[in-house]
């Protein structure tokens, strides 16, 4: 019932971007709808049913996603033994916008690149709740959290699913919903409520993007489909392709946490760390770098929009870095380095065809390595009573033991350390980089030489050096519950990078992304790969004498350079968003106040002082008041005519 | 010697809408003659069983309308009402509205057995006899043909087919209103002085469009929108006065949708009016003047387009930024309520300058009248639940509407403050909800008329709603009740359904808005 991949027919083109056209689902595809109804189901159970659930909640919480994630294992194994060309499945599970000719199907694709981020999605996830029974044991509102971490999952997989881009912008809502919900989950902690608040107002910016893009989809080719916009995508004029693109790229900003959208995420830490890891690490803050690699035929016809894509990268992958060089906070360092990670990933989607596939092979070792490190935080902070500051660490290998090593698997692979899962795919794009641009390439490998100097004093400060724990805490190890997801983490840290064999990930996506034409770096690859390995060499010895051999205060010093500082303060991000936005923005407000008199308010606050003042009040002021309103509508009435007259006049 | 012709009137198309007039008239008589304690039962059985009679009288004319080149049905009563598509449409939304609002109107549980209106309106607050009309529990019921007048009146507004049918609509709709805004059994005052506002302004604001109505008489020299269309496109006379005609028209339309600059009475006359009262304004007010105003720029004045359409560009930006500005600031549910009607009347505005025309449009693209209808269906059940929703939540002085009072709410009633969040969320416009699906229509088709300036401030101002929308969900949710907390009154079946209606709605067209959007299609275009 598969159709074969038919490639854009005009060949002159330099690129031979695929069109999206799925078959028809059969087999275990026609379930692809229950992956998303699982967790869906599991949201509703938890957060309608009540106490009642409060006993086995968690259990069914992750029963529901790993249930989803073995169907995804059922789906994927069943597209390797297919052909090439039949591997894009879709679905049509009913009709949701019918107007005329445009129809909005809600469709779902299951195609290569979906297939890895649901994998990725519900098998991290599964791994991330088993670690939340332990880690949220003594929470008395467990089951809400893990209704809310179901929620998320379902919304997630809808984005990754769907096969239109209003089926994406449904799952982008959602998840921002899940991912404020979680944030603000410790809502007695004023910090976590401003914290979700920055999370949803600099999202919704992002979502701006987004819809506007949608919109101008919709105008120019009359569809949101995947299927009709890639069709038409190499008809449309440059400029809308580019407009569309940089409107893309803005929701993908806000999502993703890139310049200048980025400063919401140091502040999401403030959630559970299970939480970090699963929406701030592996899967949500992915999703611009999915939206990115998914749009590729929009992409490909937007070379502006695509360099725009280089650019945000580039300069978020070195923000990123350098914030994590100067946090005491371990939460917060590693969201600096996912900020800097997801960094690369947009290098190498902004990179074209030849980048797509590093791109998602670098989201899948990240999502593996990250949440690793972030549940490791999880258990070091289990381990010295929720304390995150590093200066309070110290000499923690020995007590915790598992955590240390898993960790250490972690750091190892994200350093970019030979034969770890993040040495091939960092490696990868660094290499595309210099092919694209020498410069690129050399800011990239200066972002490597930086990670490798802030994760190694991040596991310096924390496994080693000397005890500085406060008084009265004992660390201890976490219990198996937390530590095996741990482990299996940690193995994958090791040995993503199998994907990479016989460059099985590149084959895999080229029915999504194009077939790349290598171009080949002005240096050979392996000599690249050396300079790579010295850079980062490098950044581990200068963490190595600058912290290593020195004694670690338990404050931080304040006599600082002033790069320190600025890295400290996010690289002042926070100011230049409140200079740019937030306080004309607030100004204005106060400035439109000044017209609603509110007396009224006034005088129902002031209600108690009786009816009769009340009466006094309203007499002396009820004149002035309708004066003041019909003065507004005469003014009105004088602007709507001078517009007409003028627009005429001119 | 004048021949007085006998007017021709085509009592098989209007008989849905003398219906309501007599029903209204018959309930003025009900009101002097039937003793007082039997009153409550009649009115409302007599409007109730008139209302559905009526609804089911414009699904007849509907399924029987004729095809009229472009569009269907015909021009009626010696020219001065069109009954076609979209007049139809919105004859059955407002009469669905008006149910819902009734529902509202009849509720007795909240206030302990009596009506939420003055048991004596005509006894002044703080007075001995004000006393005995309240110890004595008595309740007027002249609400009922009030209601029924101010419906009629709509359902004239919305078919006007000439500038003088067009102010007697405007004039017979706004009465009643601004007598049924003065009527609150609580915060007397508070009421009346919103009637008093909106009365006083509302005049003001005739005045302008009786003045419109002269200067561009004095232009075509005709009344009726297709001889005033003949006559632009002919370009008979000074074009200053038309110019002029047209924005003063305009003012009277704008005042009553709320647009800005026109807005000033909306945050005073909802929070003042019964909440009852402002559930069915918002609503129904908006539709028919919507309606009103689509046929006056589309068949009037739709050969002078690009002089109309700077101007309502500006308006609908107007509208959305300072009325989402507006809303961020308030600690009032029902003021901020009003100010994010002032929002949705940018939205709709902004659906209005698309393109009117089908044949204007590439496949697949939606029409201007297309959008405005279904999201005044989304607007509409959506404003008549949250309205609805506020009259619950009350403490000893009655409603309690200030924001504060909200704290907590999700623990204290679970449901109202779930039913609450949905119709927020709807407003927001989230994904799945039936504002979404109004907003991506009205958006689309301001799109298609290239006023992409506009949709991306939309776009922007509702990110920026959303904004205090969610804030109230997390002030429900997210934080403890301060003090006693608000306690939720549970009200009989009438309320109860009012709201379900809007929440299912909201649900529904989220979910499968396809239906609707097509019946919006098929109302066609305005008939010339």
């Amino acid at each position: 019932m598969s159709s074969p991949i038919p490639l854009l027919s005009s060949l002159a083109a330099e690129t031979h971007v695929p069109v999206v056209s799925p078959g028809t689902a059969d087999g275990v595809f026609s379930l692809a709808w229950l992956v998303i109804v699982l967790p869906l189901a599991g949201a509703a159970i938890l957060l309608l049913g009540g106490r009642r659930t409060n006993a086995w909640g968690h259990l069914l919480g992750t029963a529901t996603v790993a249930g989803s994630f073995v169907l995804g294992l059922l789906m994927f194994f069943s597209m390797l033994g297919r052909e090439v060309g039949e591997r894009q499945v879709g679905q049509h599970l009913f009709t949701w916008i019918e107007a005329g000719g445009f129809t909005v199907g809600m469709d779902l694709l299951v195609d290569p690149l979906s297939i890895l981020f649901v994998l990725l999605i519900t098998g991290v996830g599964s791994l991330i709740h088993l670690y939340s029974i332990g880690y949220m044991a003594h929470d008395e509102r467990r089951r809400r959290f893990f209704g809310y971490l179901n929620l998320f999952i379902a919304a997630m997989l809808m984005l990754v699913l769907a096969a239109d881009y209003l089926g994406i912008f449904l799952g982008w809502e959602g998840v921002g919903l899940a991912s404020y919900l979680l944030i603000g989950f410790w809502q007695h902690k004023p910090s976590a409520a401003a914290a979700a608040k920055k999370a949803f107002v600099m999202n919704r910016i992002g979502d701006i993007g987004m819809s506007l893009a949608i919109m101008l989809m919709f105008v120019t080719f009359g569809t949101t489909a995947f299927a009709g916009v890639s069709a038409a995508a190499s008809g449309g004029s440059e400029n809308t392709m580019n407009a569309i693109g940089l409107l893309l790229l803005l929701g993908a900003c806000g999502k993703s946490a890139q310049v200048p959208l980025q400063a919401w995420l140091l502040d999401a830490m403030e959630g559970p760390t299970p939480v970090s890891a699963l929406i701030h690490a592996a899967t949500m803050v992915t999703a611009g770098v999915y939206l990115v690699t998914r749009s590729n035929f929009i992409f490909e016809n937007a070379p502006v929009a695509q360099t725009a894509v280089v650019a945000v990268a580039v300069v978020t992958l070195l923000w990123g870095a350098i914030i994590g060089c100067a946090k005491d906070d371990i939460k917060k360092v590693l969201a600096g380095s996912t900020m800097s990670q997801i960094g690369y990933m947009m290098l190498g989607a902004g990179l074209g065809v030849a980048g797509y596939a590093f791109a998602i092979f670098h989201l899948l070792t990240h999502g593996f390595f990250k949440a690793n490190m972030f549940l490791g935080a999880g258990s070091v902070m289990h381990a010295t009573d929720d304390d995150v500051d590093m200066r309070h660490y110290g000499a923690l290998a020995r007590a915790v033991p598992i955590t240390f090593l898993t960790f250490a698997m972690g750091y190892l692979a994200i350093i970019g350390f030979p034969g770890f899962s993040g040495f091939w795919s960092k490696d990868k794009i660094i290499e595309t980089a210099f092919a694209d641009n020498v410069w690129i390439g050399v800011a990239a490998t200066i972002g490597a030489g930086v990670t490798a100097f802030y994760m190694t004093r991040l596991m310096l400060m924390t496994f080693f050096t000397k005890e500085r724990w406060e008084p009265g805490v004992h660390p201890h190890e976490s219990p198996k519950v937390m530590t095996i997801p741990l482990m299996v983490l940690a193995a994958l840290s090791l040995l993503g990078g199998l994907l990479l064999a016989g460059n099985w990930i590149t084959d895999w996506l080229t029915p999504v992304v194009g077939e790349a034409h290598h171009e080949h770096p002005p240096i050979p690859a392996w000599a690249l790969t050396l300079i790579i390995v010295v850079v980062v060499a490098a950044g581990v010895a200068v963490a190595w004498f600058t912290i290593g051999r020195t004694e670690v205060p338990r404050e931080a010093p304040t006599d600082v350079s002033v790069f320190t500082r600025a890295a400290r303060a996010d690289l002042y991000g926070d100011a230049i968003n409140e200079g740019l936005v937030i306080n004309p923005g607030r100004h204005a407000v106060t400035g439109l106040m000044a017209f609603d008199t509110s007396v009224i308010d006034a005088a129902v606050e002031g209600q108690a002082s009786g009816v009769s003042g009340l009466a006094m009040v309203y007499r002396k002021v009820q004149n002035g008041f309708v004066r003041s309103y019909a003065l507004s509508i005469l003014v009105g009435a004088a602007l709507v005519v001078a517009v007409m007259l003028v627009v005429n006049a001119g | 010697m004048i021949d007085f012709a006998k007017p021709d009137i085509e009592y098989g198309l209007l008989w849905p809408l003398l219906l309501i007039f007599a029903i209204a008239c018959l309930g003025v008589v009900v009101e002097a003659f039937l003793p007082r304690g039997r009153r409550l039962l009649a009115q409302l059985a007599l409007s109730l069983v008139g209302c559905v009679a009526a609804l089911v009288g414009v699904v007849m004319v509907g399924l029987d309308l004729s095809d009229h080149g472009a569009a269907r049905g015909s021009i009626v009563a010696e020219g001065a009402l069109a009954v076609d598509g979209p007049t139809v449409f919105v004859w059955g939304l407002l009469l669905v509205i008006t149910v819902c609002g009734l529902l509202l109107f009849a509720e007795r549980r909240l206030e302990g057995g009596v009506s939420a209106f003055a048991g004596q309106a005509a006894a002044l607050p703080g007075t001995d006899a004000e006393r005995v009309a309240s110890s004595k529990g008595l309740d007027h019921t002249e609400v009922y043909p009030l209601m029924m007048f101010a419906v009629a009146g709509m359902m004239i507004f919305a078919a006007a087919n000439d500038l003088l049918t067009l102010f007697v609509g405007l004039e017979v709709l706004s009465l009643p209103l601004y007598l049924l805004s003065g009527l609150a059994r609580r915060r007397r005052l508070l009421s009346q002085e919103a009637a008093l506002k909106y009365f006083l302004l509302g005049a003001f604001s005739s005045g302008f469009v009786i003045y419109g109505i002269a200067l561009v008489y004095g232009y075509a020299g005709v009344m009726d929108f297709a001889g005033i269309n003949d006559a632009i496109a002919n370009e008979t006379g000074s074009r200053t006065m038309l110019l002029i005609g047209m924005g003063m028209i305009s003012v009277g339309l704008l005042f009553k949708v709320g647009a800005v600059p026109f807005q000033s009475w909306t945050p005073d006359v909802y929070q003042g009016a019964p909440t009852q009262v402002t559930a069915f304004m918002a609503a129904a007010t908006k539709i028919a003047a919507f309606a009103a105003m689509m046929r006056l720029f589309y068949v009037a004045f739709g050969s002078e387009r690009w002089t109309w359409e700077p101007m309502l560009w500006v308006i609908a930006v107007l509208s959305m930024v300072i009325g989402a500005v507006m809303a961020v600031a308030q600690s009032d549910i029902k003021r901020m309520l009003a100010y994010s009607s002032i929002t949705h009347t940018g939205f709709l505005i902004t659906g209005l300058v698309g393109i009117h025309s089908a044949d204007g449009l590439a496949d697949g693209q939606i029409t201007a009248t297309q959008s405005v209808l279904f999201y005044l269906v989304t607007y509409g059940f959506m404003t008549v639940g949250a309205f609805a929703v506020v009259t619950l939540v009350r403490d000893a002085g009655g409603e309690a509407t200030h924001l504060s009072r909200w704290t907590g709410l999700g623990k204290e009633s679970p449901v109202v403050a779930g039913v609450f969040a949905l119709f927020l969320l709807g407003f927001a416009g989230i994904p799945l909800t039936a504002g979404f699906a109004g907003k991506w229509a009205v958006f689309a088709s301001a799109m298609s008329a290239g006023a992409w300036p506009v949709v991306v401030i939309a776009v922007l101002t509702s990110a920026m709603a959303a904004f205090f929308y969610i804030r109230v969900i997390v002030l429900m949710y997210f934080y403890e009740p301060v003090g006693d907390g608000p306690s939720v009154t549970l009200p009989s079946f009438l309320t109860a359904t009012a709201i379900g209606i809007g929440a299912l709605a909201t649900v529904v067209l989220g979910v499968v808005p396809g239906p609707l959007l097509d019946l919006a299609a098929h109302a066609g275009e305005f008939i010339r």
